[in-house]
């Protein structure tokens, strides 16, 4: 029983064990994951990484230049993606190597999970080169704070921003919209794009079934006009390059009322109130309860678990540590150990973590990612990856799997001993069937593709 | 299956009553002609495309006012759009569906809409592939149920989805296949034995190795046949070429896949969005590329195929702050292939007056996307009419399904 507490701790609130870690972890497991609750949240120090402002002010100033040198073709249209991917390569590289060898892994997780909440995807402009600061600026600080402070810090982070428009939406009536109106061009009026307004309240907060309208994403999509960035073109070009600005001339004056209530005109602040108010709601804390218990408990989760993670949340204000140990003291999550299939990015993280891989920026270790489905920061959507088994458990998608792990398998050839490594790996998940299999292995290369292929590390 | 199969299903079909009967009838004119089995191929455009870009209604009062700078001109103009009817046309960047409508392969459909009223593309998406008229109703998608309905019960892998995993639309009891295209080299044959015998005891891997071996000897086959066929264009573009050539593939085959299904993504135009030219003109032009040389791969095969295009809801009638749209309600949908009895623009145009819009912002639905869906399964894949009803789209009794869509 010991034993099954502590694999199921390092396998699937952890980003898989690593040799020696279950023995390290003893115990039943929870202390283990409590004890990664009490120290400051583990932040990603390399000095080779930008800030989101320096990279969009560079960026920013590369687009004018571009724009001047038009006439210049393709030469000029590239400079912007080749600015942008080396950062992108640098941050997820950096990522991927914190996540296999954090001795913290389930806060490695729960940022995961709370930048694939707030989800930005790299396939709009600039966000390649803004998705990795996104995730340190905005979402690590916070993973062991207070949830409003975390929905605050990602909605006025500049990735967020610009990855939903906001940073376009203009008030009707502002002054910007008026004096726009006096000396009309064309059809082309200035108003809001409520983009950005009705995904708070469908993905971040409420959840879409939380008890919004329409006319509530409107307004609460006016609340937040001005909420921009500094250092663009055009409407955007003043205030500080790159950083979250706010301005009174796109923003719609006046009183606003967002689930039947009124908020004064604050200029910025009226936005701050409403998510104030969103990240109190009891359907944001059972939007997140779901969730939450959806990532650490089963597919379906019992609905008696999701109703005490959301009680927690809203009794201890959205204090996201005292959710995590209602979490860890859930003892529906101690009891199906296999539940979850795991995702592409589990699933590598997990083999190196086991396999104690090298992530070696030098030999394009991001290529997994990408081969197996799941692009670091890619989610494609602002719902970002889903997280049941149908939708990562796919044919072809396992095919990848086996193929990848042959591959690894090949590599490595006798440098590992799988049969020494699975009971380390798999704890008590380990069956008989494995076991044997991989004893029985016609080679060292062939007892490692088992290792990753059999059944209980396909899932956590 | 063989003409000669689907001749001793006949015989059995001829005991059965109602549904059944129509089935049959389809099915011996289909064998009259001598015409092979049907095949059909779901294209899901996700994230809302704008209906009023695509097949824009030119011949609308409102929608130069609506559309501003974006509105397309009416054809014949400066980049201009298609023409189809004198009153709607297709986005200029359409050019191979255009050919298509004035060969009689392509209808459009307009003013339509799932039975999903809020704007949410996630819950949009779901709908569109439960089958239900709400979200999260079933963990099941209908092209899935349809399959099982099919006459002679579900074949193996009578789907597949060109994708890693699966979707929605295609989950559920009937086995499909997934496919995507691979740069590893497989493992060997050995270690393929010994994880077949592995996952004898987990009833999900064992299913989905033998699927995903199935669909990989398959897409060998497939993949030799395309490099004897002739006429393939020298420069290909890219995007969507790989997966379409990969679903030629698999349909081509006269005991293969008879289903196909893959997503597009990158629809969702809330800024910039464009007009004849810009953002999504570009991603249009490369559908529609896609779907060209979709045709072209099939070869003969073409004439027994129908591709739709479908999408989870429209778009705001009128262009927002940003120059672009944001989330709507009724759009359009597109059925094009040489089975398809096609030159026609299926619509009943509620207008874009400001009081003819859906709660004053939005192109009104006036006819239900399950009608169209129906009415392919139904008379393009022989689904009876009762599973249709009854599982394949339950509660959807009065959304009749459109006859005559494809040629029988």
């Amino acid at each position: 029983m010991q034993q099954l507490g502590s694999t199921i701790a390092a396998n699937r609130f952890g980003l898989g064990a690593r040799p020696g870690e279950l023995a390290a972890i003893g115990g039943d497991g929870r202390d283990w994951l409590r004890a990664q609750l009490t120290q400051r949240p583990p932040l990603i120090g390399d000095a080779q990484l930008k800030s989101s402002a320096a990279v969009l002010g560079e960026a920013f100033a590369l687009q004018r230049e571009i724009q001047q040198a038009r006439r210049s073709g393709n030469e000029a249209q590239q400079k912007l993606p080749q600015f942008l991917k080396p950062i992108y390569t640098a941050e997820a590289i950096a990522r991927f190597q914190q996540a296999v060898a954090s001795e913290r892994p389930f806060l490695e997780r729960l940022t995961q999970f709370w930048t694939n909440h707030f989800a930005v995807s790299i396939d709009k402009q600039f966000l390649a080169g803004l998705a990795g600061s996104f995730e340190r600026e905005a979402i690590r600080p916070h993973v062991l704070g207070n949830f409003g402070d975390l929905l605050v810090a990602a909605e006025t982070h500049p990735a967020m921003l610009l990855y939903l428009d906001n940073h376009l939406s203009v008030g009707p009536h502002s002054p910007a919209a008026l004096r726009a109106g006096h000396r009309q061009r064309g059809n082309r009026t200035l108003g809001i794009n409520e983009n950005l307004g009705r995904e708070i309240l469908e993905l971040h907060t409420l959840g879409v079934g939380g008890g919004y309208s329409q006319a509530d994403v409107t307004s609460f999509a006016t609340v937040i006009t001005g909420w921009s960035v500094g250092g663009g073109n055009g409407l955007l070009a003043s205030g500080p390059p790159g950083r979250f600005v706010f301005r009174p001339e796109t923003h719609e004056p006046g009183t606003k009322t967002v689930l039947g209530r009124s908020y004064p005109d604050s200029g910025y602040r009226q936005g701050i109130e409403v998510l104030n108010d969103l990240a109190q709601h009891p359907s944001t804390a059972r939007h997140i309860a779901v969730k939450l218990a959806r990532h650490f408990i089963a597919d379906d989760p019992p609905p008696a678990a999701v109703e005490r993670l959301a009680q927690a949340f809203s009794e201890f204000g959205g204090d996201l540590p005292a959710v995590y140990r209602t979490l860890i003291d859930t003892r529906e999550a101690w009891e199906q150990p296999l539940a979850k299939y795991k995702t592409p990015s589990d699933f590598i993280v997990s083999s190196y973590r086991g396999l104690s891989l090298p992530v070696d920026a030098a030999h394009g270790p991001l290529a997994p990612f990408e081969l197996l489905g799941q692009r670091t920061w890619q989610p494609g959507s602002p719902a970002g990856w889903p997280d049941r088994s149908a939708d990562w458990d796919g044919a072809s998608g396992l095919l990848k799997r086996i193929e990848w792990a042959d591959a690894v398998g090949g590599r490595l050839g006798s440098r590992r001993d799988a049969g020494e490594l699975a009971p380390q790996l798999l704890g008590a998940n380990l069956t008989g069937a494995t076991g044997t299999a991989i004893a029985r292995a016609a080679s060292a290369q062939q007892a490692v593709t088992l290792l990753l292929a059999a059944p209980e590390f396909m899932r956590r | 299956m063989s003409a000669i199969k689907r001749r001793e299903f006949l015989t059995l079909g001829a005991l059965a009553a109602g549904g059944a009967l129509i089935t049959a009838r389809v099915s011996l004119a289909r064998a009259a002609a001598g015409q092979g089995r049907p095949r059909f191929v779901l294209v899901i455009m996700r994230g809302a495309l704008d209906g009023l870009a695509a097949v824009p209604p030119y011949g609308d009062r409102d929608y130069g006012r609506l559309r501003g700078e974006f509105a397309l001109r009416a054809p014949g103009e400066a980049k201009g759009a298609l023409a189809l009817n004198g009153f709607f046309g297709l986005h200029p960047s359409l050019a191979f569906l255009g050919e298509s409508y004035a060969a009689r392969e392509l209808i459009v459909f307009h003013a339509l809409a799932s039975p999903y009223r809020e704007r949410s593309h996630f819950d949009g998406q779901d709908v569109l592939e439960n089958g239900t008229p709400v979200a999260h109703a079933l963990q099941t998608g209908w092209l899935n149920r349809a399959l099982g309905a099919a006459p002679g019960g579900a074949r193996r892998e009578a789907g597949v989805a060109l994708g890693q995993n699966v979707p929605l639309v295609m989950r559920g009891p009937a086995e499909v296949a997934s496919w995507s295209p691979s740069k590893l080299p497989g493992p060997d044959p050995d270690t393929l034995a010994r994880l077949t015998d592995l996952y004898a005891h987990d009833p999900l891997l064992s299913v989905r190795l033998a699927d995903a071996l199935m669909a990989n000897s398959m897409a060998e086959e497939g993949g030799a046949m395309a490099q004897s066929m002739p006429g393939a264009p020298s420069a290909p573009p890219a995007q969507y070429a790989e997966v379409v050539r990969a679903a030629a593939g698999f349909l081509r085959q006269e005991d293969g896949p008879q289903v196909a299904v893959f997503d597009t993504t990158g629809w969702d135009t809330h800024a910039n969005e464009g007009g004849a030219e810009g953002q999504l003109a570009g991603r249009l032009a490369a559908l529609d590329r896609g779907l060209a040389t979709l045709k072209e791969q099939l070869g003969p095969a073409w004439r027994e195929t129908a591709v739709l295009l479908v999408t989870e809801f429209g778009r705001t009638a009128a262009i927002n702050g940003t120059r672009g749209t944001d989330h709507g309600t009724a759009t359009m949908a597109l059925l094009v292939g040489g089975a398809v009895a096609g030159g026609r623009v299926i619509a009943d145009w509620p207008g874009l007056s400001p009081h003819a819009l859906y709660q004053g912002r939005e192109l009104m639905p006036t006819l239900d996307l399950r009608c169209v869906l129906k009415g392919v399964l139904e008379e393009h894949l022989e689904i009876p009419q009762r599973a249709l009803e009854a599982t394949v789209f339950p509660g959807s009794e009065r959304a009749r399904s459109l006859k005559g869509l494809t040629r029988a």
